[in-house]
């Protein structure tokens, strides 16, 4: 079993820090078993390749733009994510959309992809969370310890 | 009558690149470059502790973390005039040549090849003749007719679907698309390759750096990689002959693909040598620094004029004063203002970062990037830049490999072709592909010098700062992929008092300076063909070429499918 949990987003931005800022309290809260492996994968592309081939499952937690309001979280799984990637892929600058495209045409594609996403009050420069959107950590982290479950990881809160 | 086309996003995100031309007679005529983002990054280092500068700035960019905590904790040491070990200069080395050799590999095969390359006449391609060309044109074990067929196998299954994937929304039939079939092939043969290819790279930062796509290693006086010869814990001699395999397996593929590809594709664009030429003054940095105060540098860097190696003019050392009192920021034409009045421009040290948004106004303000100067004039960086100042300066291994491409380019073309084609837009993708081939040379060396140094039992790798009272001035730069990057730093009490980061992609796409000298995109613009103007491809070539990279900072993914070129035809 191979899990990724991935954050992405700039952490300069405010809001856009919310993936990076959940993984990192996933692990702060939570012992997690060693087949999940915890990326903070700020703004990168395609140096995450290699770490997110094969896998049983990615879980992807992101700031997203959905037209709903700041601090919705909402959750995507399987074929429903790559329907947010679709007209994002390009030749021309990469990012998790074009990683996920490789990993297509690599036949190293993930079995199970889930998308947690919130979206942003504010994307102004700043290293804080607004309020709004850093309570919804646990909610986020909630989902993300869900979708663990859906195969079959279980994991414990720290005491 | 002349025609407005506006692309935005030039690059993948929406609201970061934007360039308007205006065409007439087939030929753009005036160019526009903005930048669409408020950045403002530096606003929030001031007051914070200069250590931590570099763990913040490597988060201003997805694509160049790395340069960014190099650049910083330069600037922090050259204020406090702290040398480093010379094994964290090593170890420094190590991570900035990998990352620029995944840089380059990931530009050329994955950011721009495509403009180039025709996905779908690869479908069309005898491959037993794509692979024996290929196989005429090098060595590399991935030519065979076997591999040749399964890529396109799977690319016709690909098109057949209708999913292309990362291939979707090229610019598939172009009339500005002249490869033959078999080449397409070949080309897309070797950019999944390079998929594979660029994970060692990866795996090299990511051992060094402790950690990707963040590093986690470096520190204002040095590393933080306790070196060891046999604990397990740490860097150990094991690890680093990992490193050496990682490092092999590049060497194949730099030497015997990228190069060779550059080549053959460049010389089926001949006519794209006489197409980007626009600024030829140049500006580069040495780096690559052999002792621990960076007085020393395997690979020189400096300016030159007029496009003239006979004008080079060499910086020296990381206190140089030619390159820190040259360097000024002007925002007659950015979105900024500047207390003392925006007609003059002022040094990094001196500099402010207060947003004053207009709307676009084409003689007026109309980006959010600075315009940069080099003693008051606009210069071209980037790896054109730093191959012609390395050549310029005598280095072996650049003449070397810049006479490679050269030949190999007459070879194909049956044509003479010389350095000056190299000031062009083609010019800048085979000055890449050279530059990546002594970056490849320069990554064995360090290697080797690193554990040699090492075998004599040297293992420092940090010397602690010391913040003394009262103000510190400095300067970091580095040769990053995309050329001259520099982070300034005012120090006071211990504390930032100011920050400015002058980045390689605000030089190349600046607006129109204090002298309303127009940037090196808009300079390199004027002139191109444009075959269609609803489908710029020739104007995408051109930027492109400079690896563009202020598209990164940001990345909202957004499920409303925004197009991905608008192409605004007014």
């Amino acid at each position: 079993m191979k899990v990724v949990v991935l954050g992405v987003g700039n952490t300069l931005l405010t809001d856009e820090a919310i993936g990076v800022r959940a993984v990192e309290a996933l692990q702060q809260r939570y012992l997690l078993p060693p087949e999940v492996n915890v990326i903070d994968g700020g703004t990168a592309g395609m140096e995450l390749l290699e770490s997110l081939e094969d896998l049983d499952q990615l879980i992807i937690v992101d700031c997203v733009r959905v037209g709903q309001p700041p601090a919705t979280v909402i959750r995507r799984i399987d074929d429903e994510v790559p329907a947010f990637f679709r007209t994002k892929i390009s030749p021309h600058q990469l990012g998790i959309s074009d990683v996920l495209a490789a990993l297509r045409l690599r036949e190293r594609f993930p079995k199970r992809l889930a998308l947690i996403g919130i979206q942003p009050k504010d994307l102004e420069t700043g290293i804080e969370l607004t309020p709004e959107v850093a309570a919804t950590m646990p909610k986020v982290l909630a989902l993300v310890v869900e979708e663990l479950a859906r195969v079959g990881v279980k994991v414990v809160e720290k005491a | 009558m002349s025609k407005r086309v506006t692309i935005d996003p030039v690059t993948r995100i929406e609201g970061h690149l934007r360039v308007d031309v205006e065409v007439e007679g087939g030929k753009v005529k005036k160019a526009w470059s903005s930048g669409q983002m408020w950045r403002g990054v530096e606003n929030i280092l001031i007051g914070r502790d200069p250590r931590d500068a570099w763990a913040i700035t490597q988060r201003i960019c997805g694509v160049c973390t790395t340069v960014h905590a190099i650049a910083s904790v330069r600037a922090v040491e050259n204020a406090l005039k702290l040398e480093i070990p010379v094994n964290a200069q090593y170890i420094r080395n190590l991570i900035m040549l990998a990352h620029a050799i995944h840089d380059h590999i990931v530009h050329f095969y994955h950011l721009s090849a495509l403009d180039w390359v025709d996905v779908v006449s690869a479908t069309q391609a005898d491959p037993a003749k794509a692979a024996s060309l290929a196989q005429s044109l090098s060595s590399w074990s991935g030519n065979s007719v076997q591999e040749f067929k399964k890529v396109q196998d799977k690319i016709k299954g690909f098109v057949a679907s209708g999913q292309l994937g990362i291939f979707t929304n090229g610019y598939w039939g172009h009339p500005a698309m002249k490869l033959p079939p078999e080449v397409n092939l070949l080309a897309v043969v070797h950019y999944l390759q390079a998929l594979e290819v660029q994970r060692y790279a990866n795996k090299i930062v990511t051992v060094l750096g402790s950690k990707s796509p963040h590093i986690q290693n470096v520190a204002v006086g040095g590393v933080a990689n306790p070196l060891a010869l046999d604990s397990q814990s740490v860097l150990t001699v094991e690890r680093l002959l990992a490193v050496k395999e990682w490092i092999d397996k590049l060497d194949d593929f730099v030497k015997n693909v990228y190069l060779v590809d550059v080549a053959a594709i460049g010389a089926f664009y001949a006519d794209w040598t006489t197409h980007g030429r626009g600024i030829v003054d140049y500006l580069s940095v040495p780096d690559v620094p052999l002792d621990g105060k960076g007085t020393q540098f395997s690979m020189p860097g400096g300016h030159i004029a007029n496009g003239d190696v006979s004008t080079f003019k060499a910086i020296t050392s990381f206190d140089d004063k030619y390159f820190a009192d040259g360097v000024t920021e002007a925002v007659k034409h950015s979105w900024y203002d500047y207390s003392s009045g925006n007609d003059k421009s002022l040094h990094p040290y001196q500099g402010e970062t207060t947003p004053k948004y207009t709307d676009f106004q084409d003689d007026g303000k109309y980006s959010w990037l600075k315009s940069p100067s080099f003693y008051g004039k606009p210069m071209q960086v980037g790896p054109l830049a730093h191959v012609l100042t390395m050549f310029a300066a005598g280095h072996e291994p650049t003449k070397k490999y810049t006479t490679a491409a050269l030949d190999l380019v007459s070879n194909i073309a049956k044509t003479k072709v010389g350095i000056d084609a190299l000031h062009s837009t083609i010019g800048r993708h085979a000055a890449r592909a050279v530059r990546c081939a002594v970056v490849q040379d320069e990554l064995v060396k360090q290697w080797d010098l690193l554990l040699a140094n090492m075998g004599k039992g040297d293992l420092k790798t940090f010397n602690r700062p010391v913040f003394p009272k009262g103000e510190q001035m400095g300067v970091g730069f580095h040769e990053a992929p995309r050329g001259v990057l520099s982070h300034w730093v005012v120090i006071k009490d211990g504390k930032i008092k100011n920050y400015q980061c002058v980045v390689p992609s605000t030089w190349n796409a600046a607006p129109r300076n204090e002298k309303d000298a127009p940037g090196a995109y808009e300079a390199c613009l004027v002139g191109n063909p444009i075959a269609d103007p609803e489908k710029p491809l020739e104007v995408l070539r051109t930027v492109h070429s400079f690896d563009p990279c202020i598209a990164c900072a940001i990345h909202v993914m957004d499920e409303e499918h925004t197009e991905i070129v608008k192409v605004k035809a007014a």
